[in-house]
């Protein structure tokens, strides 16, 4: 099994250094970073510019810059490199990359992780009662719902959540949070205090960005739990004379969630894509920002260390997924 | 209503009068029409029929193993108990204690995510109040009685590490796991090689002997049946159209259908020059059964009675031989190449196969 | 001689019965109707067709007709909740919103076509050919699959957006087209890689079809029912992807629309013109429903696993 987690991960190499070089030239030729120096008025001396320049690199070829991104050997100032730990320079002022990284990581994985988390146990409850309740009124109703996740805009349904926790905090007393992902005073505050400020920052977006994900899954569940329920192995379970609620439990359900784990690592990164809106829309100083604001600033290796951490992330999950999967499975075997 | 050459005593099973029709966007498919028959103990019933005939489906109701969907009338009683109707509590009771099943295809009759022993021992655990321990030993047990080797390390094997027959072995020893009185196996060889299919015939033997089970043996294969049956139901159509003996049927049957299937029959001892006779035209959809005797449209002596009137089971001889046929009595002593003509003429065929062979539309006929 | 070659002896044995056997037991029907019947039978899809044209006539024929469009006139009031003479209301700065979202829903739906087109077109051919060949083909091929999976496809797509600013909705279509085709090249492939073990394959293989053919004649139209479906989903997603770009302000620039775009202008409008936000909202909704529901009918139809019971 070791073997197997090696050869994955050796596999996923050559995987990522093609994404990353291919963002890579695609931010790269997106559009110049210091377009607004060249353009500023009063204008900026052309020293300035040159050394602005030389300072993020741009006075190299794209090839070479991408190498120095990739291992910072070469003629550079040891502040590039990422298999060396460095992030490279920002075009963002003095931003520091790793440092910026780092703190917005763990909040977006906060968010990720309720979504994902709550998604996916309620998906599972959901999808198992829509297939053992087949053409019922439950079935059609959740069936419906689920459908309507699907069909509806993350930012749409942001927008709306975010407005109706407001219309809540000012009619019903409650208090939700609808900016940022802590209060500005978070940083004085300790304990409890400091998580039930957490939490209350985090119940609208996660119930903006588990919806997607949600509706995905019981789908998803609902089909798998169908197919074992007509398989002739729960017949035979029958049979036995096992009683209807055993069977459910022992052979279907647990059956019927092996395909659902893959789903739910698919997901992680649909979540990561959804937290880019879910985070605007909720002004969340996460991952999903640094992203978007990177890219309007043309700032090449933001976008890389983005992209390095999302890959990271969902290429883990992945690997998860399918470690589990055999855990699950007794077929499924690696060697 | 007729002889009954056993006494009612032993009777262990009784369907009669039974229905089972499932409502489809086509319309309503009668699947069993009426049928009706009985299981004595220690006896072996044969079913005979093509496939879409009923005979399946027949044991399934029997068992409250059909979808929510079908509708089903009559009465299955089993020892006087009637069956049908029971909530799933009380049939699970009843479900492999006093009747076990076995079903065709042994590749997906086991969950794939439990160890064989498991699955045995969980059926022990069903109906006896043991140790788990004691569940084991029981299902190591019951694998070495249906012929595995080694059945202390395979008990901890899953079904994929399994060959088809080994699997279909497992299943049997499932059956036999809690010594029930009515082991009904639902075409239990079909799916497996023909090297084997013996073997699990042996084994579903001994499974019998040991248990001194009556068993009902469905199947499209009237080879399995002559060595195996006391007496056979033959089906046609949702519809039981000749029963009695083995040897009565076999020797002397009494309905077109039944010397249908007989001259079908691939025969070892047969010369060089017998040849099979094929049944022309397909089973009657059973959402739209034709007029009459659902036989009719493929009857080589069909008159216009036969179109008008659905023959009942009229009693043709001694020991109870049954056969739903109007001209049941033309048919004494009647061989399958009097009523079929055994083959087409061999330049024909040849042609049939060089046209299938000229153009690549044949292929996709796949879809 | 002849003895050998007739392997199933008087299959075909010709005779003439009273009643024509085969006209008994089944109704003739063509598998093209047995799709559409099905088809007919999921109410809610054809429910969702029938909703699903009106949309699109709306989107296309509406603006021939609707006295605005979506561009501002002075004449028009500004901040006016539905009325008869703006159904829709109308926008602070003097837009019709029926003439906004039926130009928004028009260029929404122009994007979903185009990227199902792109991506059935490159998805299917790509996961056959790789599913095909296999081996190191293969490998190779779904390794460049990888690649664009990482890549999430939000960043590719607001890269390039900002590369060619001044975006239109057949450049967003384009981008989404080209890196939306993955799971549609999974699917097929997966299915290609059993399809070609089958005997179908062997038989036209024997006749001397060569690799194109295989795969154009015999193994894609195996797939297009499973790829059909897929396309509905494609399309669905699609324009969900497109509506989130431009909310993001990466799609389709002012002085066009789109959906999504009359959304993000809305944004903060939910209680005080909540027209503004709702009506285009509940629009993108409503498309992408009745596409997904004409996927599911699609789906049942198609499948001929599928169970015929009455519900």
């Amino acid at each position: 099994m070791l073997v197997y987690v090696l050869r994955r991960l050796l596999v996923t190499i050559p995987v990522l250094i093609a994404a990353t070089f291919f963002t890579f030239v695609l931010v790269d030729a997106s559009g110049d970073p210091l377009q607004e120096l060249r353009f500023a008025v009063p204008p900026v001396p052309e020293e300035t510019i040159q050394a602005r320049a030389e300072q993020l690199y741009l006075d190299r070829p794209t090839i070479e810059r991408y190498w120095l991104w990739l291992t910072g050997v070469g003629n550079s100032r040891g502040d590039i490199g990422i298999l060396q730990g460095k992030w490279g320079p920002s075009t963002q002022g003095a931003m520091d990359i790793g440092q910026e990284i780092s703190e917005r990581f763990l909040i977006t994985l906060r968010l990720v992780a309720a979504a994902t988390l709550f998604a996916l146990g309620l998906a599972v409850v959901t999808g198992v009662i829509s297939a053992v309740k087949q053409y019922s009124l439950t079935d059609n109703v959740l069936t419906f719902f689920g459908f309507l996740g699907l069909a509806m805009p993350t930012f749409w349904l942001a927008a709306l959540v975010k407005e109706a926790g407001i219309w809540a905090n000012q009619n019903l007393g409650t208090n939700f949070a609808t900016l940022g992902a802590t209060s500005p005073l978070y940083y004085r505050m300790e304990g409890w205090e400091a998580f039930m400020d957490v939490v209350l920052h985090l119940v609208l977006p996660t119930l903006t960005l588990m919806l997607t994900g949600y509706a995905a899954i019981s789908r998803y569940q609902r089909a798998s739990m169908l197919e074992v329920l007509n398989s002739d192995y729960i017949r035979l379970a029958r049979a036995k004379g096992l009683r209807n609620r055993v069977v459910m439990r022992r052979h279907a359900l647990r059956t019927a969630l092996i395909p659902v784990v893959t789903l739910a690592a698919l997901t992680v990164s649909a979540a990561l894509t959804g937290a880019v809106i879910t985070e605007t829309v909720f002004r969340w100083r996460g991952l999903g920002t640094f992203l978007t604001q990177s890219i309007a600033q043309y700032d090449a290796f933001a976008v890389m260390a983005f992209l390095v951490i999302s890959g990271v992330l969902v290429v883990g999950a992945n690997l998860i997924a399918d470690l589990l999967y055999g855990v699950l499975d007794p077929r499924i075997r690696y060697d | 209503m007729v002889t009954d050459p056993w006494p009612d005593t032993d009777l262990l099973l009784t369907v009669e009068d039974l229905t089972v029709e499932f409502p489809t966007d086509d319309g309503i498919v009668q699947a069993v029409r009426g049928v009706s028959y009985e299981l004595r103990r220690g006896e072996v019933l044969g079913i005979v029929g093509e496939s879409g005939s009923g005979k399946s489906v027949s044991s399934l109701a029997v068992m409250g193993l059909l979808p929510k969907t079908a509708r089903i009338s009559g009465s299955a009683k089993l020892q006087g108990r009637e069956l049908l109707g029971l909530s799933d509590a009380e049939l699970s009771k009843v479900r492999g204690n006093k009747i076990a099943m076995i079903f065709q295809d042994p590749l997906t009759s086991l969950s794939p995510v439990y160890t064989i022993g498991y699955q045995l021992a969980e059926a022990v655990l069903a109906h006896r109040d043991v140790p788990k321990e004691k569940a084991w030993d029981r299902a190591v047990e019951l694998l070495d009685i249906v012929g595995i080797p080694n059945p202390e390390q395979r008990a901890n094997s899953y079904p994929h590490e399994l060959s088809g027959g080994m699997r279909q072995r497992v299943v049997i020893a499932i059956a036999m796991a809690n010594d029930p009185d009515v082991i009904i196996a639902d075409e239990p060889t079909t799916a497996l090689d023909v090297t084997v299919q013996a073997q699990v015939m042996e084994a579903l033997n001994s499974a019998r002997q040991e248990t001194g089970a009556a068993m009902i043996l469905i199947t499209h294969d009237l080879g399995v049946v002559a060595g195996t049956v006391d007496r056979v139901c033959v089906m046609y159509a949702g519809k039981l159209v000749e029963t009695g003996a083995v040897d009565q049927v076999f020797y002397g049957p009494r309905m077109p259908y039944t010397l249908g299937l007989l001259g079908s029959l691939p025969r070892l001892d047969a010369t060089r020059s017998h040849r099979l006779t094929p049944i022309v035209g397909t089973p009657p959809s059973l959402v739209n059964l034709p007029s009459g005797c659902p036989f009719s449209p493929r009857c080589p002596i069909v008159q216009p009675i036969c179109i008008q009137e659905e023959p009942e089971l009229f009693s043709v001889g001694v020991d109870g031989q049954l056969a739903a046929c109007h001209f049941h009595e033309r048919l004494i002593g009647a061989q399958p190449v009097d009523l079929f003509p055994p083959t087409t003429i061999d330049e024909e065929l040849v042609a049939s196969y060089e046209d299938a062979g000229q153009d690549d539309a044949a292929p996709e006929e796949t879809t | 001689m002849t003895e050998l070659q007739r392997p199933d002896v008087g299959l075909e044995t010709a005779q003439a019965p009273l009643r024509d056997a085969e006209a008994l037991t089944t109704e003739e029907r063509t598998q093209f109707q047995m799709i559409i019947t099905r088809f007919l039978r999921h109410k809610v899809a054809v429910a969702s067709l029938v909703a699903f044209i009106l949309i699109v006539l709306f989107a296309f024929v509406g603006p021939l007709v609707w006295k605005y469009d979506h561009n501002i006139y002075r004449d028009i009031p500004s901040d006016q909740p539905p009325s008869w003479d703006h159904p829709f209301g109308t926008t602070r700065a003097g837009q019709d919103v029926m003439g906004q979202v039926m130009r928004g829903t028009q260029q929404t739906l122009k994007v979903g076509f185009v990227v199902a087109l792109l991506t059935t077109g490159i998805g299917a051919t790509w996961g056959a050919i790789a599913g095909f060949y296999r081996g190191r083909v293969d490998a190779v091929m779904m390794r460049i699959v990888d690649v664009i999976i990482v890549i999430p496809i939000l960043v590719v797509v607001l890269v390039l957006a900002g590369f060619t600013r001044g975006t239109t909705w057949f450049s967003v279509a384009l981008i989404i087209g080209l890196f939306g085709w993955t799971s549609t090249a999974r699917v097929v492939r997966g299915m290609v890689l059993s399809l070609r073990e089958q005997e179908f394959v062997e038989a036209s293989r024997a006749m001397g079809a060569g690799d194109g053919r295989i795969i154009f004649r015999h193994l894609l139209p195996n797939t297009a029912g499973v790829i059909i479906v897929d396309a509905t989903l494609v399309i669905a997603s699609a324009i969900l992807v497109e509506a989130a770009l431009s909310f993001l302000g990466f799609g389709i620039q002012i002085p066009d629309t789109s959906l999504g775009l009359l959304i993000q202008n809305a944004q903060t409008a939910v209680f005080t013109r909540p027209w503004l936000f709702y009506i285009p909202g509940f629009f993108v909704i409503f498309i992408v429903l009745t596409i997904n529901f004409i996927g599911d009918g699609l789906r049942d139809a198609l499948d001929p696993r599928q169970q015929m019971v009455r519900r």
